[in-house]
């Protein structure tokens, strides 16, 4: 998928993370702050370019502030911030690109 | 060389702190010693006053000069208003090269940070740090090792002249002008002044800082005017409302009532608890609750406890009110109720020193004579070796207090942690810095599940037929790593800012620099 315009989705809140994608060229510019980085950081990047991978997203500049998030919330803020971006809201492909 | 808690301690590190590896909780039983002395400055001429008019003038009275060791206690916790005034002065007349040597350090104290990164301060002893100086420490500003000791462990430290202090000040609530001091009777109150009991005798200069000068004589004194030099009367030594800052009020959180009542089931299902046992808990939520629910159960069997030891809360001081137990002794007062308590009940509610209390290098503590003490931790891992110092990010972050004296102590010693803080897993592999070693730790209580240290086949063998969720340690990590994911360990720097002591004087575990999070490919 594209990105075609910036989106967020996602809060402050502990055990939230707040995703940010904006439109980029040349690959993905991933930054991550996290309150879990020294024990998590390795797992939050390898979950948030899984996801970006799985929907496609090839260009853009990603910025993640975790507060602790679980793999499962990181991904659900991610695919919610790449769709909103691209303006889709209803009809999400539950259980297709969406797992 | 490899301690007995399987940590790597740097020969560097031992060589600069004269210190041994730890090596084993019973190691130094029968160590014997001579006792440390401070240099005193006779009293004869009747004529003489104590009462000195301001900081500044005690500071030269004692003849403060760089390099010296000075004392503080922690009683009024976060509304402790004595180390700021002291140090503030000492940085303004410009004394370079201070250890300081407290019972504690918090975030009260933030405004020290600017006198470690001058060189006004330079070496830390002290329970922990919390705040804004635990940052400073874990980012290398401090110049000498940062030392973290158990309460037991200070007052060990200072009797046996390991360490020597040159002034020691104390806060004092209500004075008499010739130094007689009581942790009561003031404007503001701490309720004991258990731990600068030993500092009191053991520094060659003492001063008393207090807000209430009372007409003499100010007794019964916690501390004697034969220990005291001087008297400063200031405004304001402390803020009691802040004495509970930190501390939990009784939860609905339905995790902690949980792990509370697993932890009462266990209690009541070991042969300690019948009538007369002892008992110690800390303020967390849980351990607060699990008071509660206990104090139900001793009504239910007409069973009652014969002392409790604190750190002590208003819980505790309820059990007192009830007669469910038949003396309290205290070392620290967590919330204004024990403050009450104290004052009230001066029968049964009695202050204790800190080395009566947790001291392993007297000639009997409190402690030994526990059956049971509830704990939390901030890390369990699979050898149940606990952390409560550092936090899993790696900066300094708590502090051991009797944590380490009293597992060492009791009969059975349980921690409550819930499984998970967020995305952090309290059970773990190995836990970022070792503070109590696991075989003092009995019983790890979590929402999920309770383990036994297998040491204690006899706790196991007593929980046989309770409807207790009793696992492996290792289920519990599992689970947890399950949920969160496998932690990675903390990133360190390589210099050693600090050293986490051992009750008995050997080293626990070191506490690395921390540097920025590095991703690696």
């Amino acid at each position: 998928m594209e990105i075609k315009k910036a989106a967020m989705a996602g809060t402050l809140e502990s055990s939230d993370a707040q995703v940010t994608v904006e439109p980029g060229e040349n690959g993905i510019d991933l930054s991550i702050e996290s309150s879990v980085i020294h024990q998590f950081g390795r797992q939050i990047r390898a979950t948030v370019l899984e996801t970006l991978n799985r929907l496609q997203v090839t260009d853009a500049k990603v910025t993640v502030v975790d507060k602790g998030a679980l793999d499962c919330t990181l991904k659900a803020r991610v695919e919610c911030a790449v769709y909103r971006s691209n303006g889709i809201t209803e009809n999400l492909p539950w259980g297709g690109v969406i797992k | 060389m490899i301690n007995a808690v399987g940590r790597e301690i740097p020969e560097e590190i031992l060589k600069i702190t004269g210190k041994e590896g730890y090596q084993g909780a019973k190691a130094k039983d029968n160590f014997e010693f001579t006792r440390g002395a401070a240099r005193i400055r006779a009293m004869v001429d009747p004529t003489r006053s104590k009462v000195v008019d301001s900081i500044h003038d005690v500071l030269v009275k004692c003849g403060m000069r760089d390099g010296m060791t000075i004392s503080f206690h922690h009683h009024f916790r976060e509304g402790d208003y004595v180390v700021n005034m002291v140090m503030e002065e000492i940085h303004r007349m410009g004394f370079k090269d201070i250890s300081i040597c407290a019972t504690s350090l918090g975030k009260a104290h933030d405004p020290i940070v600017p006198m470690i990164e001058d060189g006004t301060v330079t070496s830390i002893r002290s329970s922990g740090v919390r705040g804004k100086i635990g940052q400073a420490i874990s980012t290398g500003k401090l110049k000498n090792l940062a030392v973290m000791c158990s309460h037991g462990g200070r007052v060990r430290a200072i009797e046996s002249g390991e360490v020597h202090i040159d002034i020691a000040f104390i806060g004092a609530p209500s004075a008499d002008e010739y130094g007689n001091l009581k942790a009561n009777g003031g404007k503001s109150n701490c309720g004991v002044l258990s731990y600068a009991m030993a500092d009191a005798q053991y520094a060659d200069k003492v001063v008393a800082v207090t807000d209430t000068l009372v007409p003499f004589p100010n007794v019964p004194a916690s501390i004697s005017m034969t220990n005291v030099d001087y008297v400063v009367v200031v405004d304001e030594i402390g803020n009691p409302a802040k004495i509970a800052t930190g501390a939990a009020k009784p939860t609905t959180d339905m995790r902690k009532l949980r792990m509370a009542d697993y932890c009462t089931q266990f209690v009541i299902n070991t042969p300690y608890f019948k009538d007369g046992f002892s008992y110690q808990t800390g303020v967390g939520g849980a351990s607060i609750a699990s008071t509660i629910s206990l104090a139900e159960e001793m009504e239910k069997r007409g069973i009652r406890m014969g002392f409790g030891v604190g750190g002590l809360t208003t819980p505790m001081c309820s059990l007192l009110e009830r007669d469910l137990v038949g003396v309290l002794v205290d070392t620290q007062d967590f919330d204004l109720g024990a403050v009450e308590s104290i004052q009230k009940h001066p029968d049964r509610h009695i202050e204790i020193s800190a080395s009566e209390y947790a001291n392993p290098f007297n000639k009997g503590a409190y402690v030994n004579k526990l059956d049971f003490v509830i704990l939390a931790a901030l890390e369990v891992d699979v050898n149940f070796n606990c952390n409560v110092v550092v936090g899993s990010d790696g900066v300094i972050t708590g502090a051991q207090g009797g944590h380490p004296d009293t597992a060492a102590g009791a009969k059975c010693t349980i921690v409550i942690a819930p499984l998970l803080q967020g995305r952090i897993p309290a059970v773990c592999t190995s836990v970022t810095t070792v503070t109590t070693p696991g075989e003092t730790v009995d019983v790890l209580i979590t929402d999920y599940g309770i383990a036994i240290n297998p040491r204690r086949q006899d706790l196991i063998d007593c929980m046989k037929g309770t409807k207790l969720p009793i696992c492996t340690i290792e289920e519990l990590r599992d689970m947890a790593y399950s949920i969160v994911g496998e932690p990675d360990p903390v990133q360190f720097g390589d210099r050693v800012v600090g050293i986490i002591e051992g009750r008995d004087g050997t080293v626990m575990d070191v506490v690395r620099e921390i540097k920025p999070y590095e991703f690696r490919d």
